[in-house]
Order: structure tokens, then sequence, then C-alpha cells
């Protein structure tokens, strides 16, 4: 099938700045893909390339197979984009707003979705409402309902959840996960790990303009970051065949050691038997996208 | 053509909206202009043999609004919408480059048509004037608000800041305008600055559109049409370029 974004050898530069390095990605119809990295990785540079907003110094993208430049007016009909700005236009209402994004597309008469998609972002009672008059939550999701007013095959959203409260956050993922449950292919940029973590299939992370990983985020997780088993010793010491295995510098106590799978748990319970030590409590963590960011942005 | 229309009829919502500024201050100015100068100068000048000062100022007056609002439309839209970033929206949907360009120039022409007309009615109860040949009327303000809206585009697109288009405005826009004949014909110039005034291309579209008042002109209005025609094509395949480009709109 063909993919959703292909993105082949793309690079940018902002003078004497490389943005971007030789980016190969594609990204499959139907996946819900996270795009992570530190500021100024090159995450929005990227996405402005698969919209269109900026034009690659070399390599070719592709938008369900229609290229960015040369065939631009098919390639943004297949898109949908909610920039990381919180921009909105001053002079209309969110409707007016609304149906003005659809007549763009050559949508005339687009109300019932536009209705639905009103209802579905919690934002009916401020239809009438100028978008001067709110809250930048609203204004985030207002600028979600725009980005679907075509219905676009393909949904890129660049950092849709900075400084949105916690309960809009989990109404608008539950909406983003429904658009790819309805076979929407998505992109996500975020800084919340833990929301690519539950939401991504497959991570890609940007260091530097250079693409450093991409695979499936659980593969991901195993790959990268090892169990964590959290001890706590009254008045005792670290057996010395343990050492090895400290995650980090022992702190009073407490040890945190690194494990390779829940089969090594049982060796170190035994280790600690035989040397005679008094275990007070013990927890056993799952790995998490955030280690694995922060071990790859460090270069483990 | 859908998306067209709509980005056409967005724009003209948009000064719509705040018609107190964008239509009805400048034919107040416009009105301002005609009680000072043809108080002053009445009955001193004679411009064309049989027409009063004050008739031959109202279409010079008409012509500087159209073309003054037709710059200001497209250039305030383009600069605040890429300054607070909501071009955004435009320039991720599928419109192509001619239906960018003709959507932002076609408003600016309402807008410029419409404080001229503006202009033209709310004088006519003090000043009256010849209609000789409505057609070149029409035609002159179309293509003079068409320029300056494309011009307007040049400048939105090449400007960062606000003050970079009140530069543009005041330091190119204005001093082409006054010194175009809107209150004098350029035969009651020294000859230096006649022959001068023939390299402004606003002084032929002041010049063919009184023509379609009076009938007299400074130079023929074929000519005027073939100057103001030709500067317009050069500025609109200039404009498209830099669009097509995606000069300072997509970095």
């Amino acid at each position: 099938m063909l993919p959703a974004i292909e993105v082949r050898g793309v690079s940018k530069a902002y003078g004497a700045v490389q943005a971007l390095s030789g980016i190969d990605l594609d990204v499959a119809q139907g996946e819900f893909f996270g795009l992570l990295g530190p500021n100024g990785a090159g995450k929005t540079t990227l996405i402005s390339l698969i919209a269109g907003l900026a034009r690659a110094d070399a390599g070719s993208v592709r938008v369900m197979g229609h290229h960015v430049v040369a065939q631009y007016q098919q390639a943004r009909r297949s898109l949908g984009v909610v920039p990381q700005e919180l921009v909105f236009d001053p002079f209309f209402s969110v409707r007016e707003t609304l149906r003005l994004q659809s007549g763009y597309y050559g949508l005339r008469r687009n109300d019932d979705w536009i209705d639905e998609i009103l209802e579905r972002l919690d934002l009916v009672s401020k239809a009438d409402a100028n978008m001067r008059s709110l809250s930048g939550g609203m204004k985030r999701r207002v600028l979600v309902a725009q980005a679907l007013v075509h219905k676009p095959p393909v949904i890129i959203l660049d950092e849709p959840t900075a400084g949105v409260d916690v309960d809009l956050r989990q109404g608008l993922w539950e909406f983003i996960r429904q658009l790819n449950k309805d076979g929407h292919t998505i992109v996500l940029t975020t800084h919340y790990l833990e929301e690519a973590e539950s939401l991504c299939t497959r991570i890609g992370m940007l260091k530097q303009g250079s693409m450093v990983v991409l695979e499936s985020t659980e593969k991901l997780l195993k790959r990268f970051s090892a169990l964590k088993l959290r001890l706590r010793m009254v008045g005792e010491s670290l057996p010395e065949s343990l050492q090895p295995l400290l995650a980090a510098p022992a702190s009073d106590g407490e040890w945190v050691l690194a494990l390779r799978d829940c089969a090594q748990v049982e060796d170190v319970l035994a280790e600690l038997r035989r040397s005679h030590r008094e275990i007070a409590g013990m927890e056993l963590t799952q790995p998490d996208l955030e280690e694995v960011f922060m071990s790859i942005m460090r270069g483990d | 053509m859908g998306g067209f229309l709509t980005l056409f009829y967005k724009e003209i919502l948009r000064f719509r909206k705040v018609a107190f500024q964008t239509v009805l201050a400048p034919i107040l100015t416009a009105m301002l202009y005609l009680l000072i100068f043809s108080h002053v100068l009445s009955g001193r000048v004679s411009v064309y043999p049989g027409v009063a000062y004050s008739s031959f100022l109202i279409p010079g007056l008409a012509m500087m609004s159209l073309l003054q609002n037709s710059f200001a439309n497209s250039s305030s839209s383009i600069a605040q919408s890429k300054i607070t970033g909501n071009i955004v929206f435009v320039l991720l949907t599928p419109l192509t480059h001619f239906q960018f360009y003709l959507a932002y120039v076609l408003a600016s022409c309402v807008r410029g048509l419409l404080v001229a007309t503006g202009v033209l009615l709310a004088t006519s109860p003090f000043v009256s004037i010849p209609l000789a040949q409505p057609a070149w009327v029409f035609l002159f303000a179309f293509m003079g608000s068409a320029m300056l809206g494309t011009l307007g585009m040049l400048a939105g697109i090449w400007a960062e800041k606000f003050d970079q288009i009140a530069a543009f405005q005041n330091f190119i826009i204005i001093p082409l305008t006054f010194l175009s004949g809107v209150f004098y014909s350029i035969h009651s110039l020294p000859d230096v600055w006649q022959q001068v005034s023939k390299f402004n291309p606003f002084f032929y579209m002041i010049d063919g559109f009184r023509y379609g008042f009076f009938g007299v002109s400074d130079t023929s209005p074929y000519s005027s049409l073939m100057i103001v025609g030709g500067a317009l094509l050069a500025l609109s395949c200039a404009t498209l370029l830099l669009i097509k480009r995606g000069y300072k709109l997509r970095a």
C-alpha cells in the first residue's frame, strides 16, 4: 500500500544552521506515528516540509503519493495540519473560521461536519464567539477543528497539547484516537513522552536534524531500557556480586538495580538470601519512553 | 474556484467589518481635501479651459483615495496575517498561486472602487462634474486599483514588520500619487518636471481617469492605457513569481 507520508533524503538549512540532514521516513496509512526530539531538533521543520510551508534544499516529500511541490494541490487536500503556534484570525467567530477554512478546500455546504467537529471538540457553546475571546485551550481546539474540516486522510499535530489542561488533554486524545481508528493516519509531536508512549505505535526521534531512532514503540522500549529494581535494606550493604547491576549511585539504604528481564529478579533475591541480607522493601518498575529518550539524547 | 471565491469573500469581509476605518474615513479625508483646496485655489488656478478647479480636483481625489486604499487593503492583510501567523491557514490549502494572487488583488479593487465611488457621490452635491466617457473612468479605476492591490501584495510579502509597510506607503506610494497630477495638470509644471512626471506610472492612471470625465487629458488615453496595462502586467508577473517561489511566505 502507498505510504501516507514518504520522505526521501530530505535536507534543509536555514543560513548556517543545518535544520535537517538526509531524512528518510515512511509513515504507513493508518499508522499513529510519534515524532520526538528536543527543541531545535528539526521536528517542526520536517512538518513544515511535509505541509509545503517550507521548501527542502534536497530530497523529496510525498503525501498519499502526491509530491508536495509538483502536485501541491492533491498533497494539501490529503493533509490536515495543527500548527504549534496558537494562531487565529481575530476578525472572525469560531463558526466563521471553520466555514472559511472549508471554503478554501472548495467545500461550501459543510455545516453538518462542522457541527460534528464542534460537538466532538466540546466547542458548541463557543461556536459564535469571536476567536479573540477564547482561552488558550479553546483556541487550540479550534486549530484541531480547522485541520479536520476537509476530512484529510493524514493528520499532523505539532505539539497539540502544549499548555492544555489535563481534562482537555484526555478529551483531545480520545478524539484523536478515534480518528485513527476511523482510518486516519496520525503524526504527532509532543513533549509529553507518556502521551507518545501510550498513543503511538511507532516512534521516530530526531537529534540535531538527523533521525537517530525509527522503530516500533514496543521494540524501542525493550531495546533501550531495562527493568528497574528498587531495593530498601536497613543497616545493610549491597553484596559485592550485585554491584555491577547498580543503575545509579546508591543513596542512604536504597539501591536501584538495572535488570535485563523479570527472570533476573529471582537471581538477585537468591543472592541476597545467600548473603543474609534483610529486605525492607522493593519495587519493580517498567521501562518508559522518557528514559529511552534521555539515554538516546545523551548519546548512550 | 470555490477556494478562490472563499478567500476573495474573506478579504472583503475583513475590510467590511472595520468599514469606518477602511471606507468611510478615506471618503471624509477626500472631502476635507476638496474643502480646503477648492477654498484656497478656486478662481486662482485654471487647469483646463472651462473647467473649474474644484471640478478638476474631484477625479484626482477619487483616484488618489482609490490608489491608497487598494494598496492598504492587500498590504495590511498580508502583513498582518504573516506577522500574526494566521496566513498558515491559507498556505495549507490547495489554492493555486494564481487564485491566491487574484483573491487578494480583486478584494483590493473592491475596496478601492468603493472608496472612489463614495468620494464621487459624497462630493456630487457640492460640485458637479461631467461624465464624458464612463468606460474610460471604469477602466482606469479598475486597472489603477489592480495595480496598487498588486503593489500592496508585493509590499505585504516583502515586509517583516508594519514599519516596513508604512515606509513603502510613505516613501513610495504617497509621493508617486501626490506628484502624479492629483492637484494640478502637469502642463502647469516647468518643462523639466513635466518630463520627470512622464516616468511616473501613477500620472497615466490619473490622467486617463480624468479623461473619462472631461474628455480632455494631458496625454492620449490610449497611450496611458498601454503604459498602465504594461506596468500592471509586469508587476503581476513579478508577484506571481514570488508567490510561486514562496518568497518570504514558505521559508
